[in-house]
């Protein structure tokens, strides 16, 4: 071979990878118009040039069998799910969904249902959503993370993953608790290896031993569910033998702030307040009061040179009050490592021993950056102080029904280290910190919905209140998905794990059409699938279905576009524009705000089109306000178009992109449109990064520089510190309305309970709701998955290279269980929950807990999906565990069904599920079951020829199959 | 004498397989491709692939390590896979120490992947000649790419920078310093094929802690006694007589 490599015809361009939610910065070198190599971007700030296993095969993504290239509808006359399709014109396509909508939206929008994937173009959508009018509108949060979003939100004003994360480059201590491997997947990687480097200790806590936590220094294994309760007992020690932060507590939280504890005072279980001091802020006035040590009297938490208690009981006018942190060690009281140790399964001196390395760390490790800042009291201060202890959770956490309340207590454990927005431990990413809540608010009843009017209201938002929820005068829901609900108060990202089984059956209400971007509700996105797989086909007696049109866009052909009835061939990722906006999640670094975009790289193949470009359309189309001049007329030619020239109000100098704003591009953040800016993004890598000087990179919530910069530049409405809520007073104050002592909405007789018993303002811990309701002797077992880093979601059984590495899932599980049970390694098994049974191949490991069943997310389809032979290995062996997780709870009352969710933010509780396991019967077939009938093969998808498949970019095979099949379906080209 | 090799670093490595389908991707439609597939969506997927990550247990529960062990030719100073093949296709670089297969002189006898106690070799079905790693001889001395770029696909990727390298022949190479400091080791080193590939251990980090850690005089705790004492009580003033 010769060492020099002579390249014809090759060309390289710049973009941002979607083979995962990640968005590394990418270099795609094409040869002929065919993709050659797709390599990490060294001159991105986000992956610095790696790139992942997934980022790697996005050749066979692009070129996979599984595309959709036409416009199809259901043949007239065939049934929903058997398959049917004809190959139809956008012309068509968009005059028979037009007709629909405005039909819709003339009479009742909310019949319009759009719930969309990880699609990440939410503030988009979310847009179309509001101003035609429907409340019925989320992605795919609800099921996958909201608890780690609300629980963080609602204790410090930031989140994991987008909005923030542990600072490893100082780290050293670093906890990684209920985390899969592709939460967060490069950036991650990169600082993990870092941290490992510069000889940080690295504890994981799982129930599993797999990806990440293969090279913890440590490995916790854990019962799924119970990290709350490791949470409580760490929470106990560190408060009890005094290793939390008694200054930053003090300073940055509501800890020394005193709570009215007299129960039989109408403010029992508020904070005190003064009637000066009132700051203006859109939620959180910090008028509260302190018991000054010097004085021996009450004393305003605004004066900063007063000098409080953090615990005590005391008399302020002859109400009983005590200190935020007092109440709070109260409650902790109790929960030993002891306690713990029954429902973790971790040894007791083990939480002591975590408790003692995290508290000790923090305190004597001590990191101090000579940079000088001011906090938003005025005070100056020479230096930032780090406690370099550092977290990161992410869906194990939160995919339960008690994850809220564990997240809200290891945040509070990562205050009480002192480890909030400084160095070593966690960091915020623009553009949080927010209020808390932040401001956005949902609709607040049923009158804000109207027929041709704009919702009054956020479909998605933070209730800071009961009076915020979006619920009737009887204090019913009024969305579908019953979020924002008394059901379920701070549903942030929706409910969309409920959203089909509730339009089934008409409650709270039926819909007439449902829009499906990139979310595979037939399969792996939804709980209890065979059922709802049903529910999709089934009809009233007069014969109409019980969903009347469904409308499904996506690239590929997802077990979801089986029942279509209209579906919309969106574009690959190498073919579109495309914008990870400041509005919806950016890829912000700990530094400061960074957004980006991605540019075609290829044109688009046969029909396809983005699917940004249909929302332009119907908005257009529809009259929708950003999408029309004030005569009604069209205003944005496309997507790209609408990018550079939409303002969030006229002027506002907001838009979906930060950077090279102003006529010609001066300008970032802030400022007037400029025709030129996806130029000037394409020119710069496609990123635009703002690095804040290192003065306001720090203490952010209390940043007085920081804190007016990201007011003036339109982050955020007010500059007033964010106090963390180590005392949640929000929470009071739903739990004040459900036990009748507070004026306004009043949740149902039949909830008031439930809100009381959930709505804690000190972190508490319960058993996962649907745990409460097992009989545990009959399934004893968690079942549970995990994220292999290879894949993400479903989205890569169609991608040749990747299905080699995982081309079918098992059931993993540790040898104790076959020996229980009578079967070996590689046996096939049953397991089974209370709601349905599979069959699949298990396989034993010694690296779970030994109560704990596990296998890979997803990995297992439906027959003929993804573009794969009816023998593929992923619908003979692999399997789907969701046929054994309900979407509702196993108790039906008077009132209905419940959701299987966290019963403060809807969270889908994935992980709650017990099961037994059990050996196959020998005479039954080697084949997963529950199993389904092959899917047809689309009109417009290629077809691969048999044999051999040989990838060389260049050679024109890829293209030509493509060509062919497009030529074929159109018959015109 | 030049010896171009990979360090791989188990302490970081997790498993991604990023290694796995960049080094895929390159060498597809590179020199030494293509890389064929067989059944790519059908039952049983299988493929030419140069670099694997086998992953594996050591231990008993709980005191299990997950190993995540990327595995590819070893490019050995000795190579057995050199001397058995009957056309002289399989061979070894003089100028850098690259173990290479000439496709025109190969005949699939598979004499080569025998020989190799370590597994490295793959037949390519559809071409039926021997391929496997070749560092990215096609990448590491183009001079159209930026220096840093100069290097095995595998490496460019790898998001935690477990795969370093470098001429393990020059004392002043990162890799050679690895080897040294951080305890580099060879695969089967009994086998005599002295493989300059060479594997970093796992370390493990401790933190020792030690009972008067807890009992500090800054406690926090200890500031909370602080009250501070009435006008009324007991002072020395109450009985000093100057």
């Amino acid at each position: 071979m010769s060492a020099s490599h002579e390249r014809k015809n090759t060309q390289v361009k710049s973009t941002t990878c979607y083979m995962c939610a990640c968005r590394c910065g990418i270099n795609v070198t094409l040869q002929d118009g065919e993709v050659r190599y797709i390599e990490g971007n060294p001159d991105h700030p986000l992956n610095k040039g790696v790139i992942c296993a997934k980022g790697s095969s996005g050749i066979m993504k692009q070129y996979s069998p599984a595309r959709l290239t036409q416009p199809l509808r259901r043949k007239a006359g065939s049934e929903r799910g058997a398959g049917e399709y004809e190959a139809i014109t956008w012309d068509e396509t968009f005059s028979i969904i037009e007709d629909r909508l405005r039909n819709i939206r003339e009479t009742d929008p909310k019949k319009f249902a759009l719930f969309t994937g990880r699609d990440q173009m939410q503030a988009l959508t979310g847009l179309f959503a509001k101003h035609f009018g429907t409340p019925n509108y989320a992605a795919h949060g609800g099921f996958c993370s909201v608890n780690m979003a609300a629980g963080m939100i609602y204790t410090i004003g930031g989140s994991f993953w987008e909005f923030g994360g542990p600072d490893l480059e100082r780290a050293k201590l670093f906890i990684m608790i209920g985390t899969a491997e592709d939460h967060h997947s490069n950036p991650l990687k990169i600082e993990m290896a870092h941290f490992k480097r510069n000889g940080g200790k690295f504890i994981s806590i799982n129930p599993v031993r797999t990806g990440y936590s293969a090279i913890a220094d440590e490995w916790v294994p854990i019962r799924p569910g119970t990290d709350g309760a490791l949470f409580m007992a760490l929470n106990h020690v560190i408060v009890k033998e005094g290793l939390f932060d008694r200054d930053f507590l003090i300073k940055y939280t509501n800890s020394a702030e005193l709570v009215n504890n007299d129960e039989a005072h109408d403010d029992y279980g508020l904070f005190v307040r003064t009637t000066e001091d009132r700051r203006e802020s859109c939620i959180d006035p910090q008028n509260k009061v302190w018991w000054d040590r010097t004085s021996g009297e009450p004393v305003s938490s605004q004066n900063r040179n007063a000098d409080p208690y953090l615990f005590g009981e005391y008399d302020v006018d002859g109400t009983k009050v005590k200190t935020a942190f007092q109440l709070l060690a109260d409650r902790l009281e109790s929960y030993t490592p002891e306690w713990a140790s029954e429902i973790t399964g971790i040894p007791a001196d083990t939480i002591t021993r975590l408790a003692h390395e995290m508290g000790v760390t923090a305190r004597d490790q001590k990191i101090e950056l000579p940079i000088a800042w001011t906090d938003a009291w005025g005070e100056e201060h020479d230096s930032v102080t780090g406690n370099p202890v550092a977290f990161h959770a992410m869906r194990g956490l939160a995919a339960h029904s008690n994850g809220f309340h564990s997240i809200r207590n290891m945040t509070i454990l990562m205050t009480l280290l002192g480890t909030i927005d400084r160095p070593g431990g966690f960091r915020h990413k623009a553009p949080f910190p927010r209020p808390i809540p932040p401001c956005p608010k949902p609709p607040k009843g049923p009158d804000d919905v109207q027929p041709n009017t704009e919702l009054n209201g956020m479909p998605l938002g933070f209730p800071a209140s009961p009076d915020d929820l979006f619920v009737d005068d009887q204090g019913e829901p009024v969305r579908l998905d019953k979020g924002f609900s008394w059901e379920h108060p701070l549903s942030a990202h929706g409910l969309m794990h409920n959203a089909i089984t509730n339009a089934w059956r008409g409650n709270p209400h039926s819909i007439d059409t449902l829009l499906l971007f990139m979310a595979n509700m037939a399969w792996n996105s939804s709980m209890n699938t065979s059922e709802v797989r049903n529910m999709l086909v089934d009809k009233n007696e007069d014969g109409e279905y019980k969903i009347p049109f469904i409308i499904v866009c996506d690239a590929f052909q997802s077990e979801t576009v089986e029942f279509a009835d209209i579906v919309l061939p969106d574009t690959t990722y190498l073919e579109r524009h495309d914008v990870m906006s400041m509005l919806d999640r950016p890829i912000s670094e700990y530094d400061g705000p960074v957004d980006s975009v991605r540019v075609p790289i290829l044109p688009p193949t046969g029909e396809c089109k983005p699917f940004q470009e249909v929302i332009i359309e119907l908005g257009s189309r529809l009259g929708l306000k950003p999408f029309v001049t004030e005569e009604g007329k069209r205003k944005y030619r496309d997507y790209p178009d609408f990018i550079i020239n939409h303002e969030t109000a006229p002027g506002s100098g907001i838009g979906f992109l930060a950077g090279w704003r102003g006529k010609s591009g001066e300008k970032s953040m802030k400022g007037e449109p400029n025709p030129n800016q996806w130029e000037m993004y394409a020119n710069n890598n496609c990123v635009y990064q703002h690095k804040l000087p290192p003065s306001y990179q720090y203490m952010r919530n209390w940043n007085e520089g920081y804190l007016e910069w990201a007011q003036h530049h339109g982050l955020t409405r007010f500059s007033d510190p964010i106090q963390i809520h180590l005392y949640s007073e929000i929470f009071m104050e739903f739990r004040r309305a459900a036990q009748g002592k507070r004026a306004g909405k009043q949740p149902p007789e039949h909830l008031r309970d439930r809100v009381e018993t959930y709505f804690d303002p000190l972190p508490m811990y319960h058993e996962p709701l649907e745990v409460e309701m097992t009989n545990r002797r009959e399934y004893p077992l968690s079942a549970i998955t995990q994220r292999p880093m290879a894949m993400y979601h479903s989205w890569d059984s169609q991608n040749a290279w990747l299905r080699q590495i995982h081309a079918h899932n098992f059931l993993h599980m540790h040898p104790s269980v076959g020996n229980e049970h009578g079967f070996k390694d590689g046996d096939w098994v049953w397991v089974e929950s209370m709601h349905g049974k599979v069959r699949c191949i298990c396989q034993f490991s010694e690296a779970v807990e030994p109560g704990t069943v596990w296998t890979w997310n997803a990995i297992g389809k439906a027959s003929g999906a993804w573009g794969l032979e009816k023998e593929a290995n992923e619908s003979n062996k692999g399997f789907l565990l969701n046929h054994l997780i309900a979407e509702e709870l196993p108790c039906r009352t008077r009132e209905g069904t419940i959701s299987n969710s966290d019963p403060v933010t809807g969270q889908a509780g994935w992980y709650d599920v017990r099961v037994k396991v059990y050996k196959a019967e020998d005479d039954e077939p080697e084949m997963t079951s529950p199993s389904f009938d092959t899917a047809p093969r689309k009109p417009g998808m290629m077809a691969y020829p048999k044999g051999p498949m040989a990838y060389r970019s260049g050679s024109g095979f890829f293209k030509g199959l493509l060509k062919k099949v497009s030529a074929k379906t159109t018959g015109s080209k | 004498m030049t010896q171009l090799a990979l360090i791989i670093d188990l302490n970081v490595c997790v498993g991604c397989s990023a290694c796995v389908t960049s080094c895929k991707e390159w060498n597809t439609s590179g020199e030494a491709g293509p890389m064929t597939d067989f059944n790519a969506f059908g039952k049983d997927p299988t493929g030419t692939f140069f670099n694997r990550v086998q992953t594996f247990e050591v231990g008993e529960y709980p005191d299990t390590e997950t190993i995540h062990f990327p595995k590819s030719c070893l490019h050995c100073e000795e190579p057995p896979c050199v001397p058995v093949c009957p056309t002289g296709a399989s061979y070894k670089r003089a100028e850098d120490g690259i173990v290479l297969v000439d496709y025109d002189k190969c005949v699939g006898c598979k004499y080569c992947s025998w020989a190799c106690p370590y597994g490295a070799r793959e037949i390519d079905e559809s071409q039926k000649v021997m391929k496997k790693c070749t560092l990215c001889v096609d990448r590491i001395y183009d001079t159209s790419l930026p220096e840093d770029r100069r290097k095995p696909a595998c490496v460019l990727a790898c998001p935690t920078s477990a795969r370093i390298f470098g001429d393990v022949h020059d004392e002043n190479s990162e890799a050679s310093r690895l080897i040294r400091e951080e305890g580099g080791y060879q695969l089967m080193p009994e086998w005599g094929t002295k493989p300059a590939n060479h594997y970093l251990p796992r370390k493990k980090q401790k933190i020792n802690l030690e009972s008067n850690d807890l009992k500090r005089v800054d406690n926090p705790l200890k500031g909370e006694n602080f009250t501070k004492p009435g006008a009324d009580d007991a002072t020395l003033e109450d009985a000093s007589w100057i």
